[in-house]
């Protein structure tokens, strides 16, 4: 079977910080950031990025749509 | 084996997921963690699959998602309040070959709508409709809905809801799956991604129903948080939507091809 | 007051009810839906619609809705997506429709909807009445808004006038009201039936009303029918669109007849029914010598000012408002003389119809005078 290794791209201007991806993440790969947008939010990012298998389970639930997720084979 | 860095990864043809293109541009006005937002996105994903971008009117309601129009890249008509189950009928019945759709909250839909939401299921108009419940009245800042839970506090029940007085929350869904008008009724979430998952398999179905010109109307509840209302946090208020609302509103099909389960 | 037919062949002749006439109007002119409630004394209407089967002449759907709220929200979706859509109904019925259409004049919807008044306010009778004047030309929903209203004084003019009230309302994206009354929506009279014009095609409709919502066209921008804008200088810049709208239909859509006003002494206005029994009160006023003219707004707005204007420079000497009401078109009036002359109001009212004779008495005692 092969592996795959997956990212994700936060629009970061975008994302509220509702954290509703976080336990969707099955391989606990976002966290917030300490960091703010523009708006003020404490925006998603990815703190263990080589657990992300690119399952889109995060980009499912965004309420705001800001996740896009990629994946490749290896 | 050589180190893959995130930037060989984040590359177009390695898209698996993007937002569809049927939601604008616009920043949705929604607060953090609302199920609004995604369940939006599912409608417009569904829409964009069926290839029906160009043959779709959708209809606005009054409450948090009057803006509705602002983010769906589609004909849009906003409605005055309750009434957009009678705009969708007229619409669908002047341009039968068009989809329609409604798309509604708890007050809209189950309050000041109650009439509108039971004739258009009663007379088996072919559209969709999308019913948001989360149990409160976002817009207008966290009063009780017609769908508040026994017990439940918002801005007019701060003491919580007392079914002695103001009856108990209406199970509107279960109600309209009794009229021979309604088709196909399903009760879904947005929360986790297996809800995500089933919901949109529920709102495909509910639209490729109109698709294949089924007898009767396609209606979708979905139960939502309003983490804004409930005063929590958005995820603290999903699990307490598993907890309080999925046992009194429950998720599933309803209504299947004309026939209740 | 009968129409010339555009050919020299003469339209269909028919004996028909108001309410008949305007049913098979909305046939003729096209119409593309009719969505309504039943409410006496108008529910003929719909009957006769649902008898006539229109579905089957021209395509035309005919739905009998719930209440008025959901046919006027109809219209809104209706007219919203380009279609001609039509309901009627009465007094309180219309108020029941008063929140449709502030919506649909903020949104622009176009559409017709036809007010066969009775006695009021409240639930009141089932007689004829001209109070609602206020209710349709001052607003009656809430907002900055008019409504092109007709009214009509016959069972002619109950079909002439639908034609005429959907150019109005496509012209300008607007509702149009037809104020008719108990007694025009009831009566029978002879009527020269226009013929069929052909309900527009979808695409002709997409090439006429670039606006309407019935499915974003490929490689264009969707459309929104909406009256909502929460930036307030937005939502002011949208009023003085509307207000500038209104401004045009006020200098260009004012419909009236002038009977005999050449060298009347005294005026009598009065519209609809209360025109066709001032037009007896004139000729009993001639027969006694007096000098008294009728001018009938046919459009109650834009209200005929300049025309009464024109009377009142030329020197009358006294105008009676007659209308079924307390006192409604009057005030109107006495705005476009602006106390020049005297002005005074006659009616009965509460589904009582004045007799011509009574109107003449009112001439005389309240404008002729001592």
């Amino acid at each position: 079977m092969a592996k795959v290794r997956g990212a994700i791209d936060v629009d970061i201007e975008g994302c509220k910080g509702c954290s509703v991806c976080i336990p969707a993440c099955p391989t606990d790969v976002i966290l917030l950031a300490n960091n703010v947008n523009g708006k003020g939010y404490h925006y998603a990012y990815m703190e263990t990025p080589e657990a992300c298998t690119g399952c889109t389970n995060c980009a499912l639930v965004c309420p705001d749509g800001v996740i896009t997720v990629y994946r490749i084979k290896v | 084996m050589s180190e893959i860095t995130i930037k060989d990864i984040i590359k177009p043809e390695n898209i698996v997921y993007e937002k569809t293109s049927l939601m604008t541009d616009k920043s949705l006005s929604y607060c953090p963690g609302c199920g609004h937002g995604t369940t939006h996105r599912l409608v417009m994903e569904v829409l964009e699959e069926l290839g029906q971008e160009n043959d779709t009117i959708g209809v606005a309601p009054v409450g948090c998602s009057v803006l509705a129009y602002e983010f769906m890249n589609i004909d849009m008509q906003e409605a005055a309040h309750g009434r957009a189950p009678a705009v969708a009928t007229a619409i669908k019945r002047l341009w039968p070959d068009k989809i329609v759709f409604t798309y509604q909250g708890d007050g809209d839909l189950a309050a000041i709508g109650t009439a509108e939401t039971i004739h258009a299921c009663n007379r088996g108009e072919k559209i969709v409709i999308v019913f948001i419940n989360n149990g409160i009245y976002g817009m207008t800042g966290g009063q009780m809905a017609p769908t508040t839970l026994p017990g439940m506090k918002t801005s007019t029940s701060p003491y919580g809801r007392d079914v002695n007085s103001m009856g108990n929350p209406l199970k509107i869904t279960e109600l309209i799956a009794q009229l021979p008008g309604t088709y196909y009724v399903s009760r879904q979430a947005v929360h986790t991604p297996s809800a995500v998952r089933k919901a949109k398999k529920a709102i495909k179905k509910a639209f490729q129903n109109q698709l294949d010109d089924k007898p009767g109307l396609s209606f979708v509840e979905v139960v939502s948080n309003c983490n804004s209302g409930w005063k929590m946090e958005p995820v603290a208020s999903n699990v307490w939507m598993e907890e309080n609302m999925f046992p009194y509103y429950e998720l599933g099909d309803i209504k299947l091809e004309g026939n209740l389960l | 007051m009968m129409k010339q037919s555009k050919t020299n062949k003469m339209g269909e002749l028919r004996l028909m009810k108001g309410n008949e006439a305007f049913a098979e109007a909305a046939i003729r002119a096209g119409v593309d839906g009719y969505f309504g409630y039943p409410i006496t004394p108008q529910s003929e209407v719909i009957e006769y619609l649902m008898a006539e089967k229109p579905h089957e002449r021209t395509g035309m759907v005919v739905l009998q809705a719930e209440s008025e709220v959901a046919s006027i929200n109809m219209l809104y979706g209706g007219g919203g997506s380009g279609k001609k859509v039509m309901t009627s109904s009465s007094s309180p019925g219309i108020s029941l429709m008063q929140e449709g259409l502030s919506y649909m004049a903020g949104g622009e919807v176009p559409c017709v909807v036809a007010n066969v008044v009775r006695g009021g306010p409240g639930l009141g009778d089932i007689q004829p009445a001209q109070s609602d004047y206020f209710q349709s030309v001052k607003g009656g929903g809430h907002g900055d808004y008019r409504l092109p209203v007709l009214a009509p004084s016959s069972v002619q003019e109950m079909s002439d006038f639908v034609p005429i009230a959907y150019e109005l309302a496509f012209r300008y994206r607007t509702p149009v009201l037809i104020i008719s009354d108990g007694l025009i929506g009831q009566m029978m009279e002879k009527v020269e039936l226009f013929d069929q014009m052909p309900r527009l095609t979808d695409e002709e409709i997409n090439e006429l009303y670039p606006w309407a919502t019935n499915g974003k066209p490929k490689g264009k921008k969707r459309r929104v029918i909406t009256s909502l804008d929460l930036d307030p200088y937005k939502l002011e810049k949208h009023n003085f669109k509307l207000q500038s709208k209104y401004k045009t239909i006020e200098a260009e859509e004012v419909r009236c007849e002038i009977i005999e006003c050449e060298d009347a002494d005294y005026i009598i206005i009065a519209y609809g029914s209360s025109a066709r029994i001032s037009q007896k009160a004139i000729q009993l006023a001639r027969e006694e010598g007096l000098k008294v003219g009728l001018l009938r707004p046919i459009t109650l707005w834009p209200f005929p000012k300049k025309p009464i204007n024109e009377l009142v420079e030329k020197g009358v000497k006294g105008i009676l408002s007659v209308e079924m009401s307390a006192g409604q078109m009057v005030e109107d009036v006495k705005l476009a003389v602006r106390e020049r002359t005297k002005v005074e109001h006659f009616g009965r009212y509460g589904g009582v119809i004045h007799s011509p004779e009574e109107v003449l008495e009112a001439l005389k005692n309240q404008i002729i005078g001592d």
